[in-house]
């Protein structure tokens, strides 16, 4: 068991590109971690990094309270599972879990005893003697969980864990490999650039952005209340509304309506800001909102996204329940919940204090 | 079926009929001429013997030379395919300035190199360093020219291979020299197994170079014997060379079949489900 400390890392490429730049993270012992981010974000270099695959330029890697920043990778108790599995083609199941204790020159009988313990809990006994190449996505992941179990490491690292695996298999082997973390208690900190994924799996998640942390926090701070304009966008199944707005009397004027400041945001009349609120947290209805036209109408199984065209060309989406759906062409109000309305200055930092609803 | 189809038909089977014989009659020349008490240069239904099998074993130089033969094979071959194996390795993963251009100028030059063009250099460096009538030597010089076609060849087995499998071997905790015996090595295995028949049956065949490196009859290996079998009158032995010509084939084919039965030609894996 180890918590993992990333102190002022960058990593740098040949060819000059900063992938990491100048980067702060700890993570604790035992926590379930996500780096998330767009491709080309540095995320996979971050976690390479940690790994040792990628030496760093500067900073300092702290694994285990031991500095670990010019070690090799294999002396670092690191397991990671690739996002190609990286199983062996030529060995059985079972070689490749006890893949890692041949490695330590541990005896054959005692790699097989290891591979059939590690196995068992993610239902491979019955497979140990087939090879990579017949089993199914699914039992390839579990394989590959099984080699990084059986080393017996501080810290597992999970590269895009889930992203090669089907639509359906992905929603099963997310809740599986939840159960697993959590049964295992091992620090886990596994690369992804599905937001849904990352709010799913993860104790906290740090939303990268060019090398850097754009927002550290709980799926739910990084969710409801998102530090900036770019964590708001990346963040949620449907795009946050981000609207140009004007601060006028206590009121924030958008699209053609006036809505309440949020509490504790003083700005000086004509400030231009940034309005940002989810689709999930506006409803149909009547009172305080924003008034527009229903262009299209978006099914989404148990709700519909509805978007309507207000004054001034804005579009805003509002998810409304299934039996309710507006038809096209008709008006419809759409109101905030209250303490659900954002408001970015003009750099995209958010305003206001940093508290989550419950 | 017209009657233009039925002619075209069997033009077609004419074509196939004269291309087959073209191959086959030289194989039951091999398998025939051997037993015949009477040899000849054409094809026809043997006199059955032993006789000539008993001739060319009792040869002072066709026996020897099958083994000199396998001598210089075996150890160009073992040299090539370690070179070729580990230079492949290394210049698929370092990232090396100008490596494709270096290896394409290796491929090009590697034919003037064992060719006809650097017969005379050859001949004179090998003599300068004592390596005349070296089987060792020639053996040398053979896998010198034979490298850079299998270095070549070996790297895009080695390219195939992804670098996941080194790093995940890396994480751990394998040694560079575990990274290559347990992971690159075996997968790149049917690679390897390429590179070895082939080397071995280029050096098999290879005439000019211990033709030119080796003067002593007795350290000639087969193909370079084969041109002197010849009776006092001096036209072709023919009780020998068929003999001789049936022995000197056969190890290309046993390596063949058992390389192919050890190793396989082809990936290791099974049908994805």
């Amino acid at each position: 068991m180890a918590g993992i400390d990333v102190r002022a890392l960058s990593t740098v490429y040949p060819n000059g590109v900063r992938a990491v730049d100048g980067l702060d993270l700890e993570i604790v012992d035992g926590e379930f971690f996500a780096l998330l981010g767009p491709s080309g974000c540095g995320k996979t270099t971050l976690l390479r990094t940690i790994a040792g695959l990628e030496q760093a330029s500067s900073g300092q890697v702290v694994i285990g309270g031991a500095d670990v920043t010019g070690v090799d990778p294999g002396k670092r108790k690191v397991a990671m599972v690739f996002q190609d599995y990286a199983l062996f083609p030529h060995m059985t199941v079972a070689e490749n879990i006890g893949y890692p204790l041949r490695v330590r020159g541990e005896s054959k009988a005692r790699q097989r005893e290891v591979a059939e313990e590690t196995s068992g809990g993610l239902s491979l006994a019955g497979l140990l003697d087939r090879r990579p190449g017949q089993l199914s996505g699914g039992q390839q992941q579990r394989v590959a969980l099984a080699r990084a179990i059986a080393m017996d490491a501080g810290v597992l690292l999970l590269d895009e864990p889930l992203s090669n695996l089907d639509a359906r298999l992905r929603l099963e082997a997310r809740t599986f490999l939840k159960r697993l973390q959590r049964e295992l208690g091992l620090t886990t900190v596994f690369v992804t650039h599905d937001q849904a994924e990352a709010l799913a799996l993860a104790d906290r998640i740090a939303v990268m952005e060019s090398g850097k942390i754009r927002q550290l926090g709980s799926p739910r701070e990084v969710f409801q209340r998102p530090a900036n304009t770019f964590v708001a966008n990346f963040i949620g199944s449907t795009p946050m509304n981000l609207l140009d707005a004007v601060v006028r009397g206590g009121f924030v004027e958008v699209a053609g309506a006036r809505l309440t400041l949020p509490p504790g945001i003083s700005l000086a009349d004509g400030t231009p800001v940034t309005a940002g609120i989810r689709p999930e947290y506006l409803t149909a209805g009547s009172g305080e909102g924003i008034t527009g036209v229903v262009s299209t109408v978006e099914n989404l199984g148990v709700s519909s996204l509805v978007t309507i065209e207000c004054p001034g060309d804005a579009l805003v989406g509002l998810t409304v329940p299934e039996q309710y759906e507006p038809e096209i062409g008709t008006t419809v109000t759409a109101a905030p919940e209250p303490g659900r309305l954002l408001v970015f200055d003009e750099a995209g930092l958010l305003l206001g204090e940093a508290k989550v609803a419950p | 079926m017209s009657p233009l189809m039925m002619v075209r038909r069997i033009g077609f089977y004419v074509v196939i009929a004269v291309l087959m014989a073209f191959f086959a009659i030289p194989m039951l020349w091999l398998a025939s001429a051997p037993f015949d008490s009477k040899p000849g240069l054409g094809l026809r239904w043997p006199d059955w013997t032993l006789d000539n099998v008993k001739t060319t074993f009792e040869h002072p130089y066709a026996l020897t030379s099958l083994w000199n033969s396998l001598v210089i094979c075996v150890v160009a071959t073992v040299i090539t395919a370690s070179f070729a194996a580990l230079a492949a390795y290394a210049l698929s993963r370092v990232r090396i300035p100008g490596r494709d251009l270096m290896l394409y100028v290796l491929l090009l030059l590697s034919s003037v190199v064992t060719g006809t063009a650097a017969m005379v250099p050859i001949f004179v460096m090998m003599f300068q360093l004592g390596l005349i009538n070296s089987q060792f030597g020639t053996a040398l010089v053979i896998a010198g020219g034979m490298l850079p076609a299998a270095i070549f060849i070996l790297k895009d087995f080695v390219d195939s291979v992804p670098r996941s499998y080194e790093e995940s071997a890396r994480v751990f905790g394998a040694s560079p020299f575990q990274v290559l015996t347990h992971v690159v090595l075996p997968v790149a295995r049917p690679g390897i197994a390429t590179i070895l028949v082939w080397a071995f049956v280029n050096a098999w065949g290879n005439f000019l170079l211990p033709f030119l490196l080796i003067r002593e009859v007795g350290k000639q290996p087969g193909a370079v014997l084969l041109r002197t079998l010849q009776d006092e009158g001096g036209s072709a032995n023919l009780t020998v060379i068929p003999v001789f010509s049936l022995l000197y084939s056969i190890p290309v084919v046993v390596l063949y079949v058992l390389v192919n039965k050890r190793y396989g030609f082809r990936f290791h894996g099974g049908i994805k489900s």
